[in-house]
């Protein structure tokens, strides 16, 4: 962990409600993807927790979506202006544990941290698989970004309106050897049923602190109490427990 | 001694500031980011008999200038905490550190502070009356001066280490708990405790916290913390630790004067973990600016005249 200034280079829509803003400072912190970052806003008590989308040599991307205030101050921010940031928070996905041919599993917001995360796998030589699922295709993002990568890329919508109609688990490829996946607590509970090999899951949760401290973002799993923010935000297939 | 030295019921600190517990875990996510040697002290995670999950999530919630928890005591259980989490923390800690301790019956107080009382490092008893967070304790031992002395009798049979009881600011009468501690052996007073507080999410029209209430912390409590400490300082007879929204070394010197001989840090740790040491390193140059030689001159200060 880590806190620094970053400087915000860009911040653009992608779609009605979701931006990415690219900042330009120390990035060191950030070792996996699947990390957060946790931006101190002005005016507003705690921080806000976002999944990192893309980091390289001090460039951090963050695809973020308007859901309250802290979001909403954060996309009226503009080139230049400067933002107090935690790096380097969360465990972060695994990439040694992936096989081959990995599948990764995105929903709506969920889907920026699978960015990197594609990434670091095709890198690592690996075959990799996106089903990346939005309700409408006016909220569809990131397709051509994980296309540019070399991954193939399925998108599904839950109105039929752009690729394969329904959820992403409605469009789960053969073959893969592991999945990573990041989204909604429905989705997630979905995947875990209808994949059939070991997996990560990105799970979400409102956070005090985001480093470990405070205790507001537990939850119970196999191998005991966790923090979603320290000790997570993944966890394996196997530690999962649903009605805890 | 230097010119940030107290003295808390017979221990000495480098300087008054505690971070406050709950929210500093055991302290090692802290030391990855500097050196916790430099604090005075550090009260760690409220400890129950029994390891303790906690409430269901969400636990926290934004508020103007603070926020509301309601962890509700999560901590593995005082044995773990004996056999785990201080040898941990040892690694990191070489001070004094002080015990937080809760309970749901007077028994357990008891209890658990004698399971803790053969740990060579621990400075001070800080004993809980006053967790807004768990149903049938915590709080209630602490809205009555009778309950709160009952708790304060029990633990001071099993402990010869100073013991300060720390108290909740949900009540009518401040004045007459402090002194029913007092009058029961507590060595000190350690106050406030996080206010009762709710919000209420307009999209879901619901709670935004799943034990619907909890304990609102923060900058915003700050002026009923210095209010509450200066009554109770005012009052007693033996040392008062301050704490409440305390985010800045100005806001320390206010609660010295209040009558605080330390302060406790809270919920600034969490949004800044630099917080602390922050304060710490200000306090001199804060104090010149308003002529304080030494911080034991101010304590009470504002009592005077």
């Amino acid at each position: 962990m880590k806190q620094g200034l970053f400087t915000i280079l860009k911040n653009e829509p992608l779609t009605d409600a979701v931006y990415r803003m690219v900042l330009s400072g120390d990035t060191e912190a950030i070792t996996a993807p699947g990390q957060f970052v946790n931006i101190k806003l002005d005016g507003l008590y705690l921080r806000r927790p976002i999944s990192v989308c893309d980091c390289v040599d001090g460039e951090l991307t963050l695809v973020y979506k308007v859901v309250g205030k802290g979001t909403a101050q954060m996309s009226a921010m503009t080139a230049g202006e400067q933002l107090d940031v935690l790096t380097g928070l969360g465990n972060g996905y695994d990439t040694a544990l992936s096989g081959q041919h990995a599948l990764l599993l995105g929903g709506g917001v969920g889907v920026p941290p699978l960015y990197m995360l594609a990434k670091t796998l095709i890198a690592q030589g690996e075959t990799v698989s996106v089903v990346l699922g939005f309700n409408t295709a006016a909220e569809v993002f990131y397709e051509q970004e994980f296309k540019a990568l070399g991954a193939a890329v399925t998108v599904t919508t839950v109105d039929g309106s752009y690729g394969t109609k329904g959820f992403v688990t409605d469009a789960l490829p053969e073959n893969y050897e592991y999945f990573f996946t990041c989204g909604p607590e429905p989705m997630l509970k979905a995947v875990y049923k209808y994949t059939d090999t070991e997996g990560q899951f990105s799970f979400e949760e409102r956070m005090g602190c985001g480093f470990g401290a405070c205790m507001g973002c537990s939850c119970k799993t196999v191998t005991g109490y966790k923090r979603i923010c320290k000790d997570g935000p993944v966890l394996k297939k196997e530690e999962i427990l649903w009605d805890a | 001694m230097g010119r940030l030295t107290v003295n808390l019921c017979g221990v000495e600190l480098d300087n008054p500031i505690i971070p406050a517990s709950g929210t500093f875990g055991y302290g090692y996510e802290f030391a990855e980011l500097y050196d916790i040697n430099l604090l005075g002290s550090f009260s760690f995670k409220g400890t129950t008999k029994e390891p303790r999950f906690g409430n269901p999530t969400p636990r926290i919630a934004e508020c103007p200038m603070g926020m509301i928890n309601a962890v509700g005591l999560q901590n593995p259980g005082v044995d773990k905490v004996i056999s785990d989490e201080l040898p941990k923390m040892r690694q990191h800690f070489h001070k004094k550190v002080m015990a937080n301790v809760s309970g749901f019956s007077v028994e357990d107080y008891a209890y658990t502070c004698e399971r803790l009382n053969g740990e060579e490092d621990i400075g001070w008893f800080e004993v809980n009356v006053s967790c807004p967070n768990v149903h049938g304790g915590g709080m209630s031992f602490g809205t009555l001066p009778e309950a709160a002395a009952e708790v304060t009798a029990a633990v001071r049979k099993v402990t010869d280490k100073p013991l300060l009881i720390k108290l909740s600011p949900n009540v009518t009468d401040i004045v007459s708990i402090a002194k029913a501690c007092e009058a029961a052996g507590a060595d000190g007073i350690s106050l406030i405790n996080t206010l009762l507080g709710m919000r209420i999410d307009l999209k879901t029209k619901k709670p935004v916290i799943a034990n619907k209430m909890g304990g609102f912390s923060g900058s915003a409590i700050f002026p009923v913390a210095v209010r509450m400490v200066y009554q109770v300082a005012g009052a007693v007879n033996i040392p008062v630790v301050g704490m409440g929204g305390v985010s800045s070394a100005e806001d320390v010197i206010e609660m010295m004067l209040a009558g605080a001989t330390a302060v406790e840090v809270g919920a600034a740790n969490l949004i800044d973990p630099f917080a602390c040491k922050t304060i710490i390193e200000e306090l001199p140059r804060v104090m010149d600016r308003y002529g304080i030689q030494n911080l034991n001159d101010i304590i009470g200060g504002a009592h005077h005249g």
